[in-house]
């Protein structure tokens, strides 16, 4: 279906940011950007989401979760980090309980970087999330819509890094990870 | 027995239930562009709806309790029964006790996934129900006594293929009764001040209350069938102007568009209110306006007998 990219419904968690990037993705939806001429909508739930918009860098307490609301998203999905942090972990890489960018926890398929990232940005994370959210949608209906029966959480997450493993992350997650705990 | 007035009836059904999802999604998607324009926004084209729910059937779908598909589908089937029943012309009164146990399969649906938003979802739209229910059955109650009063009607009727046949509009009769229906619009329609166990545009509260377990094609199904109930409700308040005359069809045209219309800026304007608040109202605005009107009504039966 070719109009699938034309409604894309976004949940957005804030990690652990310093809530710059929060207000920019919120001003995204204001008069001034208003993304909803393009269909997408702010739903804050996971089982209607389609993209799943990740700003801050996470941590130990909210790994868990990330990767909770991530299984609950219906496939097709797609995650998109906004912000350094979400992409690497910004300046609180370091930090102690930080463990770095989204994509130590689930596969990211766009980096929006910046601090705070603009609204304009953003939207253009957005459109292009919408372009690998049609290809994983036609993937899907070759595979005979790929809808496995009893979903076991673990599975999911290996076939889809995989999949989305080549993306333009390559240079912004590169150093590895030190776990200070 | 098959007769030109049966075929009508026949086609208006057929008519129904293939166009009404056009006409609600439509409407769906003019309401979200005008309130964007409300909110000097641009707003999503008209036919984004389609878009929408097109993308929900074709998502994968998740759920906890596979009967969820079926209570949803039942929930789609006696909304599509109600409005055939009102659109083929059939009691008033069956109509909205269809619509009832429609919702009724909607909350069943719901509270399957026994998960806490969709628990307080189902309580409050159950609250919601409550508010409904009397304004529903008092219209229907409303429209019946006006044709016991309307000198027109040998007999008084619940049948909506009688009521249009009438020489009076109904709202000469039964103004209480559409102030009434109106004010229970808003809690059907789940525009803001009212939409409190689930809600439309990106104002949530409860995630999304008793849809935030419906995943893909199940939340497709509950968008569908709420497209089926808004032209059903619309109907009827066609129902209160039109009569025998055909020029009373464009009368009720217009009015549905206002009504809408004035339901769009209630939405925009309000901010959202706790249940007990939305009690009392709908309940104070059923006494008041549905009661008076019922008094009256009863007064000229007796004038007229």
């Amino acid at each position: 279906m070719k109009s699938f990219h034309k409604s894309p419904w976004l949940i957005h968690y804030d990690a652990s940011s310093c809530n710059g990037c929060d207000i920019e993705v919120l001003a995204c939806t204001m008069p001034r950007y208003d993304v909803e001429r393009f269909g997408i909508i702010n739903t804050g739930n996971p089982m209607h989401a389609d993209i799943f918009c990740v700003t801050g860098g996470v941590n130990t307490q909210n790994a868990p979760i990330v990767k909770q609301i991530y299984d609950q998203i219906p496939e097709p999905k797609v995650v998109l980090a906004v912000g350094t942090c979400a992409c690497t972990g910004g300046i609180f890489k370091e930090c102690y309980n930080i463990l770095g960018g989204v994509d130590q926890v689930i596969p990211v398929d766009v980096y929006v970087p910046g601090c705070a990232a603009r609204p304009e940005s953003i939207i253009d994370g957005v459109v292009k999330a919408l372009a690998l959210y049609q290809e994983k949608h036609d993937k899907m209906v070759q595979e005979g819509r790929g809808l496995p029966e009893d979903p076991s959480l673990d599975e999911d997450n290996d076939v889809d890094e995989n999949a989305s493993n080549d993306d333009n992350s390559s240079d912004e997650n590169a150093s590895d990870e030190e776990n200070a705990s | 027995m098959i007769n030109t007035v049966n075929i009508l009836r026949l086609i208006a059904v057929i008519v129904f239930i293939v166009c009404a999802p056009f006409i609600g999604g439509i409407l769906d998607g003019f309401d979200r562009k005008i309130s964007a324009r409300m909110q000097r926004r641009i707003g999503p084209k008209v036919t984004q709806p389609f878009y929408d729910v097109l993308k929900l059937f074709n998502k994968e779908f998740v759920s906890v309790n596979k009967s969820q598909l079926f209570l949803l589908l039942s929930y789609l089937f006696f909304v599509i029964f109600a409005g055939a029943l009102f659109f083929g012309g059939y009691d008033l009164l069956m109509v909205f006790l269809c619509t009832s146990t429609a919702s009724i399969f909607l909350i069943l649906a719901a509270s399957s996934t026994h998960t806490a938003y969709t628990g307080v979802g189902t309580l409050r739209e159950l609250v919601q129900m409550m508010c409904c229910e009397p304004m529903e059955l008092l219209v229907a109650i409303g429209f019946y006594l006006s044709t016991s009063a309307n000198k027109d009607f040998v007999t008084p009727t619940f049948k909506v293929i009688d009521l249009v046949r009438s020489d009076m509009p109904a709202i000469i009769y039964l103004p209480g009764f559409f102030i009434g229906f109106i004010f229970i619009l808003t809690i059907k329609f789940r525009k803001s001040p009212f939409d409190i166990s689930t809600s439309h545009h990106a104002h949530q509260e409860v995630v999304k209350g008793v849809t935030a377990e419906f995943s893909g094609a199940a939340y497709g199904i509950v968008e569908v069938a709420e497209w089926y109930e808004q032209v059903m409700l619309l109907g009827v308040v066609g129902l209160f102007f039109i009569t025998s005359n055909p020029l009373s069809y464009i009368v009720a045209a217009l009015a549905i568009i206002l009504v809408y219309f004035l339901e769009i800026i209630i939405d925009n304007t309000s901010a959202r209110v706790k249940w007990d608040l939305m009690f009392k109202l709908s309940w104070g605005i059923i006494f008041i306006c549905g009661g008076t009107n019922l008094l009256v009504l009863e007064i000229i039966r007796n004038i007229n007998i």
